[in-house]
């Protein structure tokens, strides 16, 4: 283990850190406002990357541009999903909501595979492979790119929470439902708009990692259990604690790569999972809300 | 009457009819009794208990693993191995049941925990080359031997999970009209309540968890000696982890009958599916995720739920 | 040697101080009533003798012997047993199946536990409702359900936790009644009630709390012609 190769697995732990972060700060909105555990995101995410894979394959568009299509686009899906599917059975028992959005994962995941195979699909643009050194560390534009765009999102989406009337109402919902309503908040609104914005994170997540990601049906499971690990380090519901929460577990991954063979560095994340579960609940950071 | 009559009818069939069926027929039978199985064996821990295990897949490849392994190593039968496999995988899972609800653990967050312990026997095995890495081992089946749990021709294996399928479901009934039983359905309930009115939860939960993980991971081994082939992914994935949980949630969960009715169901379904859009993997699926969704809607408990619903609304008028 | 006895029991939650060095103890055939203001922390006291929480310090003994870190369900089994302010039904059983979850602590076989049972059902007024859900029971049918599955376990002590809240004068009367004849089977009883004239009538010795600690003792109506208490309710409001 030189100092070399353990500066490369910092560097490229920090890096994927930024898309975890801003892929679980998506999942940790959506819980600290509707409390469910959304299976299925990882799946949208899927979905974001076919569709910008499909509007670069047939349109040219490059896969950062179009962010700006992208992300409406699966704000709106999000939405449609929360108002058709998860908002009737909000009353339903906790496991059952989380058997509702393990069968929308199954669905979406499994229709991309009807639709375009389990062939790995990958965007090809000029820059898939510019880089350059920092020490004896490689560092991949598109990965710096995603990530920087990642954490980019996830400030603004920070700002947008402490700053907007909607991104209060979304905070004041998450802490008190029922004196949201008293106060005239759109609950309905509010709560659609927490999964289209969650949504809307992990589809831009989606399209920034393209240029150096493979794409495909199974893509989206990866990240899913990623998100869960991220999420239940950084606290449920607490935003920027899951972005930490992405780096944190981005660089216990890489670090693991690094030191173990094969691909047990996931045995180093689920432990950590598991830990984090059992010991300290809450997180390291403190969640939204008592579990 | 009527429902006696037919259920009468039903096992006669299930008995009598499949040395009459074309192949294809018999293996679809075989499928729907073996998810069926796994769904009874799952209903222990989630319907009974309330305890919604998304890992089960752990239990099912530790029953596989074992009894293929000592198998392929020292030549054990089966038969044996089964026996082993299961008190292994009932050991694993009173050690992640005990850690689980020890800390308080539940719902969704026990959920994840099994999710993540059959993740990390899944990479453990894609990373161990005694143990075939993700080649998997291939279980001899060339010759007949029924000592060791092989069989030419397919009715033997049908009528070996036939019989598992109707202890396992002897074994369910019983249970549900025992302290036993009542314990769980007093747990799922409402935890602290049934820890006031006596009940030692912990206790009751581990006990499913044991059960449940034991007959799992029989299942597991069937699977090896009818398929012939194990790997990591099949064995530890999630294919079975939610095959196993899907028929329960379909046909009623805490129900006896609900599994065997939900698997009734939903592999047929899948077979169909997978036939009329041939070559396009993954329909069956899609089905199944479209089928969970609207079961949880509009049907959350279950086939069974449906019939007592109808029944008790028949009988009030 | 009296049957439950507590002492220097003391409760603090993170900075509240939710019971303070709090002392009682009740021997076997007494019914003791436990009276505060809203807040005082006579349900903590509950949780703490039941097992729900453990003491921040301080010594519970019920038959001699410390019951402090035991969980609720062996705490049951020595034979005290405690209701809830909000009922907890096993919504999804029916009403006898609700009490042979009870039952089963005295009885192994399911026979003689539904015997059992559908004996207790009958005690506390249910029979004619044994075959139909809990949750189609209403507000007073549950509570008699939830007194039901506690006597079930043949408890020596009973922790009954406003089991008067939300009824109506009529139900009342029928609960009193029911109070009464546990008590002649022999079964003691700490009660927590807000309503003044029932746990007047009923209790033997009155026991208040205010903000967690013991403000007075004694018979009804000495408690209750008490400056402090009566200050307690009236002067700092619920």
């Amino acid at each position: 283990m030189t100092w070399g190769l353990l500066l490369q697995a910092v560097v490229s732990g920090l890096l994927l850190g930024g898309v975890y972060g801003l892929v679980a700060s998506g999942l940790s909105l959506i819980f600290g406002v509707l409390r469910i555990i959304n299976f299925a995101h990882g799946a949208v995410m899927m979905l974001a990357m076919y569709t910008t894979y499909w509007l670069f394959a047939l349109a040219g568009v490059d896969p950062y541009l179009s962010v700006i299509l992208t992300a409406p686009l699966f704000f709106a899906l999000g939405v449609v999903i929360q108002k058709v599917v998860i908002e009737p059975n909000r009353s339903a028992a906790e496991h059952n909501q989380l058997l509702l959005t393990l069968g929308l994962a199954l669905f979406f995941e499994n229709l991309a595979l009807v639709l375009w195979q389990g062939d790995f699909r990958t965007v090809r643009v000029a820059y898939s492979n510019a880089s350059f050194m920092v020490g004896e560390a490689l560092v991949e534009v598109p990965r710096l790119v995603a990530s920087g765009g990642a954490v980019l999102m996830a400030v603004g989406l920070f700002a947008f929470l402490r700053l907007t009337d909607v991104g209060k109402a979304l905070r004041a919902l998450a802490e008190e439902p029922e004196g949201a309503a008293l106060v005239g908040i759109n609950v309905a609104r509010i709560r659609a708009a927490s999964f289209g914005l969650g949504s809307a994170c992990v589809a831009v997540a989606g399209a920034l990692i393209t240029p150096f990601f493979y794409v495909a049906p199974d893509v989206g499971e990866s990240f899913n259990i990623m998100a869960f690990v991220v999420v239940v380090l950084g606290g449920m519901g607490n935003f920027m604690g899951a972005l930490a929460g992405g780096f944190i577990v981005g660089l216990a991954e890489s670090l693991g790569a690094a030191f173990l063979p094969g691909s047990l560095k996931q045995l180093v994340v689920f432990m950590i999972f598991v830990l984090v579960l059992l010991f300290r609940p809450q997180g390291l950071f403190g969640g939204s809300r008592d579990r | 009457m009527i429902a006696k009559a037919a259920g009468t009818l039903a096992v006669a069939a299930l008995v009598a009819l499949p040395p009459l069926l074309p192949k294809y027929h018999l293996e679809v039978l075989i499928s729907v009794l073996f998810w069926a199985y796994l769904g009874i064996a799952w209903n222990l821990l989630g319907g009974y208990a309330g305890q919604f295990s998304f890992g089960h897949a752990a239990f099912f490849g530790i029953g596989a693993y074992t009894s293929t392994l000592l198998l392929l190593q020292v030549g054990l039968t089966p038969w044996v191995g089964m026996v082993l496999g299961g008190g292994l995988a009932a050991a694993f899972g009173l050690f992640e049941g005990y850690l689980s609800f020890r800390y308080g653990l539940k719902g969704p967050y026990f959920s994840l925990v099994t999710l993540a312990f059959a993740e990390m026997l899944r990479v453990v095995g894609v990373n161990t080359k005694a143990v075939g890495s993700s080649l998997g081992l291939v279980v001899p089946s060339a010759k007949a031997a029924p000592a060791m749990f092989m069989f030419s021709g397919k009715l033997p294996y049908y009528y070996i999970i036939l019989a598992m399928g109707a202890l396992a479901l002897a074994l369910t009934w019983k249970i549900g009209r025992s302290r036993l039983g009542f314990s769980l359905a007093a747990v799922r309930e409402n935890e602290d309540a049934a820890e006031t009115a006596g009940v030692d939860a912990l206790a009751t939960k581990l006990r499913a968890m044991a059960l449940s993980s034991f007959l799992t991971a029989l299942g597991g081994t069937f699977y090896a000696q009818y398929f012939a082939y194990i790997d990591p992914t099949i064995s530890f994935g999630p294919s079975v982890s939610i095959g196993a949980l899907l028929p329960a949630i379909v046909g009623g969960a805490g129900t006896v009958l609900g599994p065997v009715l939900g698997s009734f169901v939903l592999t047929p379904l899948s077979e169909v599916t997978r036939y009329a859009l041939r070559g396009r993997a993954g329909a069956d699926i899609m089905l199944y995720g479209a089928i969970l969704v609207l079961v949880i809607s509009f049907l959350p408990q279950g086939i069974v739920g449906l019939v007592r619903d109808r029944r008790a609304r028949a009988g009030r008028q | 040697m009296s049957l439950l006895e507590m002492s220097g029991l003391t409760k603090r939650f993170g900075g509240l101080l939710a019971v303070s060095n709090f002392d009682l103890s009740l021997d076997a055939g007494e019914i003791v009533g436990l009276i505060g203001p809203n807040g005082a922390g006579k349900t903590t006291v509950f949780h703490l003798i039941a097992g729900f929480h453990a003491p921040t310090s301080g010594e519970i003994r019920f038959k001699g012997g410390s019951i402090v870190g035991s969980k609720p369900h062996a705490i049951c089994r020595l034979g005290l047993t405690r209701t809830f302010q909000i009922v907890q039904p096993f919504a999804g059983l029916s009403v006898i199946e609700n009490v042979m979850v009870g039952a089963f602590n005295r009885e192994r076989d399911a026979v003689a536990a539904r015997r059992l049972a559908g004996e207790i059902v009958d005690f506390v007024g249910l029979g004619p409702r044994r075959d139909l859900p809990a949750r189609s029971l209403t507000l007073s049918g549950r509570k008699r359900l939830e007194i039901a599955r506690g006597l079930a376990t043949r408890p020596e002590m009973l922790l009954l936790d406003e089991a008067m809240s939300g009824l109506n004068p009529t139900e009342i009367d029928e609960i009193i009644g029911l109070i009464r004849r546990i008590h002649a089977r022999g079964v003691s009883l700490l009660i927590i009630e807000h309503v003044m004239q029932a746990i007047m009538a009923l209790s033997h010795r009155l026991v208040v709390l205010h903000h967690g600690e013991k403000l007075a003792e004694g018979a009804p109506g000495e408690v209750a012609r008490d400056r402090r208490v009566i200050e307690a309710y009236l002067g700092e409001g619920a």
